[in-house]
């Protein structure tokens, strides 16, 4: 009997909506002081009751959309029964049954495909620290981060080596930022991993073991982490013995994995349909138009730039995937020859605040910049029209510093003035 | 007719014509309290501030809101930010809230003064108030006698005129079956036409707040202020709320066909029941004797549900925070928690949970089928008046036998009033009259036209 790496991976994600999954306190926890960021629901206080954010959803929908899942038009949610101090329910609001999105996959490079379980939605735990008072041992609680919009991307047991982890986990991480959904910073946890591996027959014949790694905070951790553990338990194999089924750490120093938490039986969560929350039914309409929301992703992206700019496909692909760099090369691009301006941003690592230095652009105007100063000053424009064409004056200065001083005064006041006579017609 | 006595409207007009003062008639109703509540125990907390709040109330003047100073009582389970809220468990008290419930802010709101916190059945498990960590509030009636509940201290607190109304929550028939045994007028509106913000939670998929009235129209005016879409409870319907307190007359009950389930007919209570079916017929409505599921299978439906839904919304009392540890639960939540437990544990669920829910779908269809040819039906609350006190002690399905003919109509959800409807052995028996989901107005309507044709409401107990 050949035995093969079987590796599934469970990434959760913070969303990163202006609220939480159920109340409307800030989505925004990081670097907060503990526990000024929570209201009745986030706290679980006595009847408070979760009301779900459609932002959430939709952009769970929207991450599984672009994973080639399928959507579920009816689902729910239930509540996952467990006992910890960071979940002050005593229940976390996850999916269970019927989660979004189900049966999807992401291709690697070599053309393998990675099948992705499902995608769904649930809301983040509390955090809890360890720390010495008074010379004992406590721990302590910060809410801040409960109920935070959490999605869960599972992969099928498809990945075979730490390596294949790693370019998967890279290639999903692009498509969540390049959705915007999410800045998946692993050092702020937004995103985080975690590898069930074990060795078996095949990724549809399981072994009778498995071994989940917890709190890797890189993608390099990932790959090593899973090598590592590869390596442990083929020995183990090898003489005859059976991984023992646990929960491990990753130390990165020694490169090692370490017993945690050994798990003997499955925990029984008690799942049942949240009944606080009506079942959620989209129609095949709704899904389609979360679909047309799609951004090109990054893969699609890059092959267009090549092909369109004469890029190199590196090149490409790392404008593609950040999306700073590549709202700076849109911006810029029909001023600057793209190929020199991508150059400048991927090779020079110029200053992505001030426009790009060169000649061409430097006396340039951006008619980005007219118009948003037209639209952030709509009270001097009023007056303008008005006839109080002195406010012109006001509206140079303007954008002159949003460039930074950078452009020309006079076409700056020439293109406000055209501006603003096609508004007149418009309006 | 001391100021205690008087029904919201009354008061409303009293204040109105400047007869009596805020003052005077929160002042009657701590007299009241005073002199009746050492015997009844249907306060667990009052509100120190309230002689205070009156003041102002009379210093500012009669603003025109529809409830301005009108005292009165809220469950326990009802949070009122900066006053004690206990749900009568010993977990939670000393649990001071920091929120208010949306119907509690909305009666306040409405310029209602707040009494205090009314005693129930520790989270609301029960239908004798006898399971309060606190000690039982006993029936207005007869002290030898429970209340019901598991509202039992604002159904007694209305009946024992320590109040002008109370405001109660119903899992099955909590607000109504105190109200048939204290004689006074109970409603249950529609699950999802009451925001459940900030009510303990006993069983979310059936727990539906509403009033204890002296009237009918009493009932029809907190419902209107207390109903609503809230954006704080996703159960919440966003449909308008129907309720017009002002058009309740003129009901004509000609032409209206009512059903009277065979299977409901049980007990001594029926005969009553019996007699008030005559009343509806003498007014030319048809009334006409219809099977429905025998209620006894509801019991099994709600017992499970509900106990599942309660070993999980128990779960957060985990002896972290709320100061104090879970060895202060009472038998009966333990209890509860155990079988809820039991019943969503893997390879359990789909033979209870799951069964049950599909079972509750057959009763809500057969509900659908009856409403689509009968107005309303008519049935006793509970099989007979209040049982003395000691009874809940004694059977483990004290309060599912109870409530067995309530039932039913928590699970699907239905409107349900309780209006008193006569006496046997000097404790009041109450009516059912239930109607399809959202037909609050028409309900409401019926039953200020049997109140207009009868004078059981109107009865009171002699303490």
């Amino acid at each position: 009997m050949k035995l093969q790496p079987v590796i599934g991976l469970e990434i959760h994600v913070e969303l990163k909506t202006k609220t939480g999954m159920f109340c409307g306190c800030s989505a925004d926890h990081f670097g907060k002081a503990p526990n000024t960021n929570t209201c009745p629901v986030c706290l679980g206080l006595p009847g408070a009751l979760p009301v779900p954010n459609h932002q959430a959803i939709d952009w769970a929908i929207m991450i599984g959309l672009a994973l080639d899942c399928r959507v579920n038009l009816e689902s729910s949610f239930d509540r996952k029964h467990y006992f910890y101090p960071d979940l002050p329910k005593g229940y976390q609001i996850s999916q269970y049954d019927d989660p979004f999105c189900q049966a999807g996959k992401l291709s690697l490079a070599s053309g393998k495909i990675i099948r992705i379980n499902r995608v769904h939605l649930e809301e983040d735990t509390a955090k809890m620290q360890h720390q010495v008072i008074d010379g004992q041992k406590m721990t302590l609680v910060d809410f801040n981060r409960s109920g935070v919009p959490l999605v869960e991307i599972v992969t099928e047991p498809d990945i075979a080596s730490g390596e294949e982890a790693k370019e998967f986990l890279k290639k999903l991480r692009d498509i969540i930022r390049s959705l915007g959904v999410s800045d998946c910073d692993m050092e702020k946890g937004s995103m985080r991993l975690e590898p069930n591996i074990s060795w078996s027959e095949s990724p549809e014949k399981l072994n009778n073991y498995k071994v989940e790694i917890k709190n890797l905070n890189s993608f390099r951790f990932a790959q090593q982490g899973i090598d590592f553990e590869l390596k442990r338990q083929k020995e183990l194999l090898d003489q005859g013995k059976t991984p023992v089924q646990e929960t491990r750490g990753y130390n990165p120093q020694k490169r090692a994995t370490f017993s945690q938490r050994v798990k003997e039986t499955s925990a029984d969560y008690r799942y049942f349909p949240d009944p606080d929350i009506p079942p959620i039914v989209l129609t095949r309409e709704y899904v389609e138009n979360l679909r047309t929301k799609l951004p090109q992703l990054p893969e699609a992206l890059a092959n267009e730039m090549v092909n369109k700019f004469h890029l190199s496909l590196s090149t490409a692909q790392l404008l593609s995937k950040d999306q700073l760099k590549l709202a700076y090369f849109n911006q810029y691009k029909n001023q600057v020859e793209p190929l020199e301006l991508a150059n400048l941003i991927v090779n020079k690592k110029i200053d992505l605040d001030q426009p790009p230095p060169t000649k061409a652009a430097s006396r340039a105007v951006d008619l980005n910049i007219i118009d948003q100063v037209l639209k952030e000053n709509a009270d001097a424009v009023a007056k303008y029209r008005t006839g109080k064409t002195s406010v012109i004056g006001f509206l140079v200065g303007q954008v002159m510093r949003l460039t930074g001083g950078k452009v020309d005064p006079k076409q700056v006041q020439d293109k406000l003035l055209k501006a603003l006579q096609v508004r007149n017609l418009q309006g | 007719m001391r100021l205690n006595q008087l029904t919201v409207i009354e008061a409303r007009a009293g204040l109105k014509a400047k007869k009596f003062s805020v003052v005077e008639l929160a002042t009657a109703c701590l007299v009241q309290i005073k002199a009746v509540d050492k015997k009844l125990h249907a306060f667990l907390t009052l509100n120190d501030r309230i002689l205070d709040q009156a003041k102002k109330l009379d210093q500012s003047g009669d603003d025109g809101r529809p409830l301005w100073g009108i005292p009165f009582a809220i469950k326990d389970n009802f949070l009122t930010e900066g006053l004690r809220t206990t749900a009568s468990a010993k977990v939670l008290d000393n649990f001071v809230p920091q929120y208010s419930a949306t119907v509690y802010k909305k009666l306040i709101e409405a310029g209602a003064l707040c009494l205090g916190k009314t005693n129930m059945d520790a989270w609301a498990h029960g239908s004798s108030t006898e399971t309060s960590d606190y000690g039982s509030t006993l029936n207005p009636w007869n002290t030898k006698y429970l209340p019901g509940g598991s509202s039992g201290g604002s159904a007694a607190a209305v009946a024992a005129d320590m109040c002008l109304f109370g405001i109660g929550s119903e899992t099955a028939g909590s607000v109504r079956q105190p109200a048939a045994w204290c004689g006074v007028t109970g409603f249950k509106p529609t699950y999802g036409r009451v925001s459940r913000y900030g009510v303990v939670a006993m069983a979310s998929s059936t727990d539906s707040p509403g009033p204890l009235t002296k009237t009918v129209a009493d009932a029809a005016l907190i419902t209107k202020i207390i109903a609503g879409h809230d954006v704080y409870d996703a159960t919440t319907s966003p449909r308008p709320v129907e309720i017009n307190p002002n058009s309740l007359q003129g009901e004509n009950l000609k032409g209206k066909i009512i059903a009277l389930p065979k299977e409901y007919l049980i007990g001594e209570a029926s005969g009553l029941i019996l007699e008030a079916v005559k009343v509806f017929e003498s007014a030319g409505a048809q009334v006409k004797p219809v099977t429905l599921m025998d209620p006894q299978f509801t019991i099994a439906v709600y017992t499970i549900i509900q106990r599942c839904e309660v070993s999980s919304n128990l779960a957060r009392y985990d002896g972290i925070r709320f100061g104090h540890d879970r060895s202060s639960f009472s038998y009966e939540a333990k209890n509860r928690s155990l079988l809820g437990a039991f019943s969503l544990s893997t390879g359990y669920f789909d033979q209870y949970y799951k069964k049950a829910q599909q079972v509750r779908t057959m009763i809500i269809d057969e509900f659908d089928r009856l409403f689509k040819q009968f107005d309303f039906y008519l049935a006793p609350i509970s099989p007979g008046p209040a049982l003395p006190l000691g009874a809940s002690k004694t059977s483990a399905m004290f309060g599912e036998l109870q409530d067995v003919l309530v039932e039913p109509s928590s699970i699907a959800g239905l409107t349900g009033l309780s209006v008193p409807c006569g006496i046997i052995s000097g404790l009041p028996i109450g009516l059912q009259i239930t109607g399809a989901q959202f037909d609050e107005q028409k309900i409401l309507q019926v039953g200020h036209w049997y109140q207009q044709q009868t004078k059981w409401h109107l009865e009171k107990p002699k303490l």
